[in-house]
């Protein structure tokens, strides 16, 4: 039974990453980071990712007041833009995150020639990108759990103390 | 059943002859095997019969009844029917006729009684009148013997009334007028029997003659024939003695008869298929027995086809062949699927081979897989604990410690060192065993590889025995192969020679033998004194790991140019060199050499008790000299000792560089300054020689012996005191290698990361790794303190495994850092990690680093420009555009101006996002090595540690 949810659960995930690889949301990188999970840093990819969640989300209340409250000092704030998409465009590329990464080079390249409307259109894409990477990192972070859960009922000793904990 | 049949017959006959349905009741029904024609009879009537492809020379027919036994056994079957038929008729008539007879003999009886009853009347007329009732009597009992039935039938008014008296004229008159009539009905009866016997004469005149029923059962038969095979793919015919067609059979005809007739197969038609149904039938005849057989023609008159033919020779009553029956049956698709079913079922065993052969494959596939994974395992779990564990003893031993202490901890050391060994061998083993080994091919000195195996050997030599090389003249100076498992092989066979040798000597020889392409090449002598200078300078880098080989030093000063050199030749000449490990130890008997290169073995218990080791050895290098190529023999006496021989194909290649050339001559002065040029033909020269020395301390410090690895590192170094506090045992080999003493460097800065060594009072020189030797021009002030440190061993190579490259990455970006970060971790790199360029240029003023990894878009301070105030530095020796930079330095520096300029230049590698603007040309521009494209990946993290740290 226990087995049995631990391969189903495997093959959501399995399912579940096709289909970002097929619709180009995560690209080759990502397994080069799963490669990087091992039983010395079992969550790595989640730890990972969660830290680029918290950073690009910084980045992009960043982004959202450059274009949206100040206004007026233009020039200093587009290369600040430039900034902080080069900080996303180069963490989201580190964790394969291929769309996200493309629509920033789009918003870099409108952030450079000034041009606010492509700006705005940018983010806003760029913002629903990250949501829907978000939403599908988070749920297939969630099987994994329930798959490694699933997997260690079978051996008590890896039982999810350390979780009660905190 | 026949009288029921002769009812029928004789008023069926009409019908049934006019149809041409043969009788059941006959022989010639019979064999045709015919149904009772009944109300089914209409059905035959629908089918038209064709008769025109019958063809039928008659003649010949005749011929064949007459003089053929089947001809005329049919014949007399017909006739025989025909008379059964006859006398049946006859029977008929017969009966008939007794019938009738019988009724005649009736009516004469009848008139005799008339007559006697007239008589009697006369007689009463003329004489006396007796009594008519006697006679009545009489006359009955007369009339009881005539037949009753008749009697009734015939004479149903027999008693004949008579009202008038009797006697009387009026009764005798009455009873004449009576028998008038009976007369008168007698005699129609009469005329009527008449009538029909007539007729039955008649009949029995009109019925058929013999010939006319036979040609008619035969034309039935025929019909029935043609009914049976107007549609059927079959040829019929016969030929006679000469296989000239007699009849022929063909319903789908394709010439006309008269094409056919009286000519042979092959006079018909030709083609392939022809000749040989001609041969067959000739056959069947000769034989005089029927056969089958089938036969493919392939003639323009129809084309492919494939018939099954029959053939039946036939006989004359003399027993002579007189010609052949035979039956073709077209059987083209019959043919074709079967020979398609064939290919289907080979194709299936194919299918089925190929599909055995895929789960082999795949089951080795799945053991390569496990193998693998047991390497990994292995890899991870024994030895990285293990050689934790090592290196901590090692440290350990530089410690305070007191006496007993050193001694237990060197056997740990060295115990530990052994399991390292072992696992190393299994791993080798079972790398090679697995298909993972993988082979490079690199530039190498064989001389040079042998003089170090054979200094290695004599750096921890516990014997005395004389190590000796001798290396052929025309042996290239450099070739191309694996150089690291040559010398692994050659590291092993000499230790194992020197184990099992006590006295005497121990040699590798080394000449060219005879390959399919043996070219030497020897252009490349004049440099050879030059090598040695590099090598050595080098040294002092590679100081742990000592005496190993000059050859990936050479590589490193000029990597790139090595690596399109390599790849430019790609035809080069191979030479085929034999290599002889020769000793004159216990040999090895001769019923233990088949076993010996097998896992595990040993020549015996005792050996193994005695000598020690796990018989894993020679394994590998049989199993490595095959991986390259090559084969390993060995030939051996019995207490006077072994030669182990392997001959391997090496590329040779030439050296041409001559940018190489220059820097090289350019030491090569230098160094003849510094160094009498001592080294001068040692590339060329290829003899070395290693004697036993007088045996000082040999023992004195060890108990076990310290294998290999750690004692090279001591020496070359003998006179600076020793870190692992074994200086003794580094002073046995090298009689002929004169060293200097190294000039204490006290201006040499202690390298702040090599943390582990700071303990070593005397570290200077060999433990600092990261002093670059000469091999950059500006390096000329500093030049003769520089190349002091290391003279003394010949081109020294090898990385040490206890000193990692130390590596910085710069980079602001957290994702990238923990990525990158995780990645070098598994590949065996622990690296520094700082956020903008001004701190890397902190890093860098502060820390030695092999590598640095750069970002180029960061805060504060980008890649270029750190890249350049490092670059500056690099020239200048000294911070100021980095200060002037506004870069606060972590440390006053008070050495800062003493600090000596780096030897060498820091490869620094721009991390670049394609898609950004910094171009490689920007990054090149500022002083940029290369440049990795972001996001990294484990192939292009490797490939460039490969590159920047291949030394």
């Amino acid at each position: 039974m226990l087995g049995l949810s631990v391969d189903r659960l495997r093959g959501d995930m399995n399912r579940l990453l096709a289909l970002l690889f097929h619709q180009g949301v995560l690209d080759e990188q990502f397994l080069q980071l799963q490669q990087l999970q091992d039983e010395s840093s079992p969550n790595f990819v989640s730890e990972v990712v969660n830290i680029y969640f918290h950073e690009s989300e910084k980045l992009l209340r960043n982004l959202r007041a450059l274009l949206y409250v100040l206004v007026d000092r233009e020039f200093s704030e587009y290369k600040k833009m430039g900034i902080h998409l080069n900080q996303l465009m180069g963490s989201s590329s580190s964790i394969g995150a291929k769309r996200v990464r493309n629509v920033c080079v789009a918003f870099r390249s409108a952030s450079d020639q000034n041009n606010r409307a492509g700006c705005i259109r940018s983010l806003e894409l760029l913002e629903y990108e990250y949501c829907y990477l978000k939403n599908k990192l988070h749920e297939l972070f969630q099987i994994e759990q329930q798959r490694s859960l699933a997997a260690a009922v079978r051996y008590p000793v890896l039982q999810q103390r350390p979780n009660h904990h905190t | 059943m026949v009288c029921e049949m002769e009812s029928d017959q004789s008023e069926d006959m009409d019908i049934v002859l006019s149809s041409m349905w043969p009788e059941d009741i006959n022989e010639a029904g019979r064999q045709f095997n015919v149904e009772i024609p009944g109300g089914d009879q209409d059905m035959l009537k629908e089918v038209t019969i064709n008769k025109e492809p019958k063809i039928v020379d008659s003649n010949r027919l005749m011929e064949l009844t007459n003089y053929s036994d089947k001809g005329n056994w049919q014949l007399a079957n017909l006739v025989k029917n025909w008379e059964y038929k006859q006398a049946n008729a006859v029977r008929l008539l017969r009966e008939e006729l007794d019938n009738l007879s019988k009724q005649q003999q009736e009516v004469e009886l009848k008139k005799l009684e008339i007559l006697e009853e007239h008589r009697f009347e006369q007689d009463g007329y003329c004489g006396d009148k007796r009594p008519i009732s006697i006679l009545d009597e009489n006359l009955k009992y007369f009339y009881q013997d005539a037949p009753r039935r008749k009697n009734e039938v015939v004479f149903r008014d027999e008693k004949v009334e008579i009202d008038a008296e009797y006697d009387s004229v009026v009764y005798w008159k009455q009873h004449a007028l009576h028998l008038e009539k009976l007369l008168e009905a007698s005699l129609r009866r009469e005329q009527l029997l008449l009538e029909k016997l007539q007729e039955s004469i008649e009949n029995l005149e009109r019925q058929s003659s013999p010939v006319e029923e036979l040609s008619q059962v035969l034309k039935r038969a025929d019909n029935f024939l043609h009914f049976v095979l107007q549609n059927a793919p079959v040829v019929i015919g016969h030929q006679d003695k000469e296989l000239r067609y007699r009849f022929i059979f063909n319903h789908f005809p394709s010439l006309r008869e008269e094409d056919i007739i009286g000519k042979t197969d092959v006079e018909i038609f030709t083609g392939s298929g022809v000749k040989e149904s001609q041969d067959f039938k000739k056959e069947v005849m000769d034989r005089g027995l029927p056969s089958k057989r089938e036969i493919t023609f392939e003639t323009e008159l129809f084309g492919s086809k494939t018939f099954l033919i029959y053939a039946e020779p036939v006989f004359s009553k003399a027993g002579e062949t007189i010609g052949v029956n035979y039956m073709g049956m077209e059987i083209t698709d019959q043919v074709r699927k079967r020979e398609k079913m064939a290919k289907l079922r080979e194709e299936i065993a194919v299918q089925k081979a190929k599909e055995t052969e895929l789960n082999k494959t795949i089951h080795i596939t799945e053991e390569t897989m496990r193998a693998k994974q047991m390497l990994a395992t292995m890899s991870h779990e024994i030895r990285s604990p293990l050689t934790g564990v090592v290196s901590m003893a090692e440290i350990l031993s530089t410690t305070k410690l007191d006496k007993e202490q050193k001694k237990l901890l060197n056997v740990m050391i060295s115990s530990g060192d052994l399991v390292l060994q072992l696992i190393n061998d299994i791993l080798d083993l079972s790398k090679v065993e697995s298909g993972v080994m993988k082979l490079e091919a690199a530039k190498f000195r064989p001389r040079e590889v042998v003089k170090h195996v054979l200094q290695t050997a004599a750096a921890s030599l516990q014997k005395l025995l004389t190590l000796e090389g001798h290396i052929d003249d025309d042996v290239p100076i450099e070739v191309i192969g694996d150089v690291l498992r040559i010398r692994q092989i050659l590291t092993n066979l000499v230790s194992n020679a020197i184990k099992f040798t006590h006295e005497g000597k121990v040699g590798i020889k080394l000449y060219v033998v005879q390959g399919p392409f043996n070219v030497i090449k020897q252009g490349s002598q004049k440099h050879s004194s030059d090598q040695s200078t590099v090598t050595e300078c080098k040294q002092d880098k590679n100081g742990i790991y000592g005496n190993t080989n000059g050859q990936g030093t050479c590589e490193n000063e000029a990597p790139m140019e090595e690596d399109k050199e390599s790849q430019s030749n790609n035809e080069e000449p191979v030479v085929w060199i034999r290599c002889d490990v020769y000793d004159t130890g216990i040999g090895i008997p001769e019923n233990a050499i088949p076993t010996l290169f097998k896992k595990y073995m040993q020549v015996g218990a005792d050996t193994a008790r005695k000598y020690g080791g796990t018989g894993l050895g020679l394994a590998i290098c049989k199993q490595l000299v095959e991986l390259m190529g090559g084969h390993l023999t060995v030939s051996s006496m019995e207490h006077h000792g072994s030669t182990f021989t392997f001959v391997l194909p090496y590329k040779v290649s030439s050296i041409t560089d001559s940018s190489d050339d220059e820097e090289l001559s350019y030491m090569e002065n230098q160094d003849h300054d510094l160094n009498d040029g001592n080294d001068d033909d040692d590339l060329r020269s290829g003899v070395f020689t290693f004697q036993p020395l007088t045996l000082g301390s040999l023992f004195s410090s060890q108990t076990s012996g310290r294998i290999q690895k750690l004692s090279p590192s001591d020496f070359g170094f003998n006179a600076s005191s020793n870190c692992n506090g074994r200086l003794e045992d580094s002073l046995s080999p090298s009689s002929n290698i004169t060293y200097r003493e190294m000039s204490s460097e006290e201006g040499n800065r202690c390298s702040s990361s090599d943390n582990r060594h700071l303990d070593a009072k005397n570290d200077q020189g060999h433990f600092r790794p990261y002093a670059h030797p000469i091999g950059s021009l500006n390096s000329s002030n500093n030049f003769e303190e520089t190349t002091s440190v290391s003279h003394q061993t010949q081109a020294q190579n090898g990385k040490s495994s206890d000193l990692k490259p130390k590596i910085l990455l710069v980079d602001d970006n957290k994702i990238n850092v923990m990525v990158a970060k995780s990645m070098m971790k598994q590949l065996g790199h622990d690296i520094d990690v700082v956020n903008n360029g001004a701190e890397a240029v902190r890093a860098v003023q502060s820390n030695v680093y092999d590598l640095v990894l750069m970002d180029v878009y960061m805060p504060v301070m980008d890649g270029l420009q750190a890249t350049r105030l490092i670059r500056s530095f690099e020239k200048t020796g000294g911070w100021d555009d980095a200060v002037k930079a506004g870069i606060e330095l972590q440390l006053p520096l008070p050495n800062l101006q003493l600090e000596k300029p780096r030897k060498k230049r820091l490869p620094i590698i721009a991390m670049t996002a394609n898609a950004l603007s910094e171009s490689a040309d920007e990054c090149f521009a500022n002083g940029m090595d290369s440049f990795v494209s972001k996001p990294v990946t484990f192939q292009n993290l490797k490939q460039c540690l490969q590159q920047y740290l291949a030394d």
